[in-house]
């Protein structure tokens, strides 16, 4: 046996572990910067000060926090029963065309607050219904979820982009994108919520959505661990034999999960798409969707798991954004890498200390206990 | 069954014993902890060579980490292991078998892909090029065969074996790599008695070419069958040592357990009332299109145990899973109450009344990942009991758990454990309870106590009997013979998919045993 049946508990699992991979993490990326000639921690010190340093640099970094929001979420609930959606990111792309076309419906005629309930309706619709082919596949055809949301993401970009070229682009424009949405389409900044900090938001696109992030992870709580959907879900995602057992319908249950999945990859549209730019542009998702999956795997995919790691990503976005500006040297592709060492020591090796944990553990425990 | 092909060897049992007179396993003082659980107590233990020695306790008694220390897997904190005399520091399973200690786990390690060879030479493969190593080892792997009558095929593909053969690959392995002591971890629980007999035959021949044995198992029948001398533990210590011929069932079971034990079921006449469930021709195909159960039919009446006997495999799982709507029966119907039910859901069934305590609790009866209190309501958590609406209740869930933990004593009582952190018995009857505490009409049962201790087997057959006295209708499937003939009011026999034949419980162990083998009827 070894000493992955050891329990260890939640403190060191939740608490110490994670923390001592991100600071490896940090550590090899620190190699990484040494070894090109620039000062590990002079570079620390930038990308903090990047992400968190001013009132401008929190609002980009809690606006990247709210988009990884979204996406972990909706890795995060397929996950639990089982599946793994890699399609967030072609989801999250049509549902803004959902939240885009609720916009250029209302927004003449009515103001933000009454077309934001539509317009999260319209994204969560359009996300889910980009997620429930490739869940019906699953369910009825048995095609592994895993291929078809791959597939369908690349169709999602074929689709959008035909559609901002053909459709709704603006005529006598270049730019393949909606017209401009209008006040009444578009989601206020959350400067009163900086300001109670004492801080400026300044240009960035900090806005109400992620407000609707959080409401949506307080939501996902209750599905998953008080519902009795949530709990058909973990059921078959844990042990599908034992849901068989249960009378738990797989078809329906696959579905489901994989439609608010969809859902919720779809409202992640609402932040770039009416937050910040206040119009439908090709490419706006931006690998959101597959940053999502190793949020929702840092964050063990619990909800507030996601919220913590998405603003760990989200201070690497921002912060590695300013860190590449102020030192050259570290290039865009630098920051990239750096990204990927934070999810490989915390999401794929997350048990590699783990036993060296148990040992040290052990030997505390044993002292405390029987030390006779 | 083919004939058993074990070759008259000369007996130089005796004149090893004479050559080395040191004990093959000498344990001494040795103690584990793990945190704050105290798994084994300085254990002292002396294994005599070319013996096969049995030990027995109960799940959670210690037997599983001692021979973890054996095999190399955990550091003892104190004491001495000495093989052949000789004082060794097993660190892994490595010095383990070059100590001439192998293994075979209860739960197999072979590459499933694979041939017999492929996995008896894996690890061990001598050299790069593989073409040298694999005429060596089919020579080797010939000539163990030959010499212990484990007679398998070496370009047989490891998945499409059976488990009985499976298991003597495992063996093969060991003796590959020069294993003098063999420790096999509960061998017969996934065997069919003929499979098991045979394995026996095996062990002795191996016995007697000199090997030792190292038997750990919580089945009293097969220690005293096969074992030269038993050693008993409980609760982490090494109770007693008792040699086979001088001991019986009742003090290995009192030792075992710390009580004395009723091996026996103790139950009055049956009132048996209408008939409660009603199977007509029914036939089940399994995914392959094999015929699996075929024509069959029974009735069950209130108030009656009606146990299916059969050796596995014979049908006994498909014919309860299509009961208990996991599985679309082909043709035929299944009645409860006169009602037809065959191809309704699971859910629907527990609505109408129907428990079902599946064979296989690990992957069907509860979710190991799940804490105990999820899995006392699984199936039943759409109840309104457990609450209205889309929400679960969870206080009224731990509420409910809380109640059934105390009544049928599962230990640790806690709702909040994580449900593979319970004993094997433990797990039994969360299951057991969940069942039995909605009040069903009628309760279906697959293998009660397989993997179970003494203890919580005398309280599930309690607990099966007075569902009967309750009027209900039982229907228990069960490779245990003794387990049938102890709990039924009547018994019919299953053989290849069909029912062959009918008997009371008084009926003697050779004439079930001839219509289980498909001989009689």
């Amino acid at each position: 046996m070894s000493t992955a049946s050891v329990p260890l508990p939640n403190w060191i699992t939740y608490g110490v572990l994670p923390l001592l991979n991100l600071l490896l993490a940090f550590f090899i990326s620190g190699l990484v910067v040494w070894s090109i000639g620039e000062n590990p921690f002079q570079a620390l010190r930038l990308l903090i000060e990047g992400a968190l340093g001013r009132g401008e640099a929190i609002g980009f970094t809690l606006f990247y926090t709210t988009s990884f929001i979204f996406t972990g979420l909706s890795v995060a609930v397929a996950f639990h029963a089982g599946l793994f959606n890699i399609g967030s990111e072609g989801q999250a792309y049509v549902g803004g065309l959902g939240a885009a076309l609720v916009a250029l419906a209302l927004d003449h005629y009515v103001p933000w607050y009454v077309t934001m309930p539509f317009a999260v309706i319209g994204a969560a619709l359009f996300g889910a219904g980009w997620a429930f082919i490739p869940a019906w596949l699953q369910a009825k055809r048995g095609s592994h979820v895993v291929i078809t949301t791959i597939m369908f993401n690349f169709i999602a970009a074929a689709l959008m982009v035909y559609l901002l070229v053909n459709v709704f682009i603006v005529p006598g424009k270049m730019a393949p994108e909606t017209r401009t949405f209008l006040p009444g389409g578009q989601l206020p900044k959350l400067d009163w919520l900086m300001a109670l900090f004492g801080m400026k938001l300044g240009p960035a696109p900090f806005n109400v959505s992620f407000i609707i992030a959080l409401v949506m992870c307080f939501l996902v709580w209750l599905l998953i661990w008080r519902s009795k959907l949530g709990y058909e879900m973990r059921t078959l995602g844990i042990s599908p034999s034992a849901a068989v057992y249960a009378g738990i319908p797989y078809s329906r249950t696959v579905i489901i999960a994989m439609l608010i999945s969809g859902g919720l990859a779809g409202m992640m549209a609402l932040n770039p798409v009416m937050g910040a730019s206040a119009r439908l542009q090709v490419e706006f998702v931006a690998g959101a969707g597959f940053v999502g999956i190793a949020v929702s795997l840092m964050g063990r995919s619990h909800p507030l798991g996601i919220i913590f790691s998405a603003l760990l990503f989200g201070i690497l976005y921002q912060g590695g954004a300013d860190l590449s500006f102020e030192m050259p040297n570290i290039t865009r592709e630098m920051i990239v890498v750096i990204q990927g060492l934070v999810i490989l020591f915390a999401g794929a090796l997350e048990y590699m200390l783990r036993p060296a944990m148990v040992r040290i553990y052990q030997q505390f425990a044993g002292q405390k206990s029987g030390g006779k | 069954m083919r004939p058993n092909r074990i070759p008259n060897l000369p007996r130089i049992r005796k004149e090893r014993l004479r050559l080395t007179p040191h004990p093959a396993i000498e344990l001494a003082g040795i103690d584990k902890s793990f945190g704050a659980v105290h798994a084994n107590k300085n254990i002292n233990l002396t294994v005599a060579k070319g013996s096969i020695h049995g030990i027995i306790g109960e799940n959670g008694a210690g037997k599983s980490t001692l021979m973890s220390i054996l095999y190399g897997f955990y550091q003892a904190d104190r004491g001495e292991i000495r093989i052949d005399g000789k004082p060794v520091t097993i660190r892994d399973s490595q010095t383990a078998i070059s100590s001439g200690i192998g293994m075979v786990h209860q739960h197999f390690m072979l590459v499933e892909n694979f041939t017999v060879l492929e996995n008896v030479m894996l690890g061990a493969e001598g050299g790069q090029l593989l073409a040298k190593g694999v005429a060596g080892a089919r020579k080797e792997l010939k000539r163990l065969e030959t010499e212990y009558g484990l007679d398998v095929d070496p370009d047989a593909v490891i998945e499409e074996l059976p488990v009985g053969k499976q298991q003597r690959v495992e063996i093969l392995k060991a003796l590959y790599r020069g294993a003098e002591i063999l420790i096999l971890d509960e061998p017969t629980g996934v065997l069919t008695p003929a499979e098991a007999d045979h394995l026996f035959r095996i062990l002795k021949v191996l016995r007697d070419q000199g090997k030792t044995i190292l038997l750990i198992t919580h089945k009293l029948r097969e220690i005293m069958a096969i074992t030269d001398e038993v050693s008993v533990m409980r609760r982490g210590e090494m109770v007693a040592t008792r040699k086979t011929a001088e001991t019986t069932v009742e003090e290995l079971a009192e030792l075992m357990v710390g009580r004395r034990v009723l091996l026996r079921v103790e139950k009055g006449e049956a009132q048996p009332g209408k008939v409660l469930l009603s199977v007509k021709n029914l036939t089940v195909k399994d995914s392959r299109g094999v015929t699996m159960v075929d024509d069959v039919s029974f009735d069950v009446r209130e108030g009656e145990i009606l146990g299916i006997a059969g050796v596995a495999g014979n049908g006994q799982s498909e014919l309860l899973e299509a009961i208990a709507g996991i599985r679309k029966p082909t043709s035929g119907e299944i009645l409860i109450d006169g009602q037809p039910v065959a191809g309704l859901d699971p859910a629907r069934l527990r609505q109408i009344g129907l428990a079902h305590i599946p064979e296989d609790r690990h992957h069907m009866g509860l979710v190991l990942k799940f804490e105990e209190y999820e899995n006392s309501v699984l199936g039943y958590h759409r109840e309104p009991r457990y609450g209205r609406g889309a929400l679960l209740d969870l206080d009224a869930i731990r509420k409910d758990a809380e109640e059934k933990i105390a009544k049928y004593d599962i230990r640790p009582p806690n709702p909040r454990l994580k449900t593979a952190n319970f004993s094997g018995g433990n797990q039994q009857k969360i299951v057991v309870a969940r069942e039995i505490e909605r009040d069903p009409k009628m309760l279906i049962i697959g293998q009660p106590t397989r993997g179970v201790d003494i203890g919580a087997i005398e309280f599930i057959h309690r607990r099966i009997v007075e569902m009967r006295d309750a009027q209900k209708a039982v229907l228990l499937v069960s490779v245990e013979l003794d387990e049938i003939r102890s709990l039924s009011d009547r018994i019919i026999v299953m053989f290849a998919g069909k029912v062959v034949g009918e008997k009371t419980p008084d009926a003697g162990e050779q004439a079930l045993g001839l219509m289980m083998a498909g001989i009689a009827a």
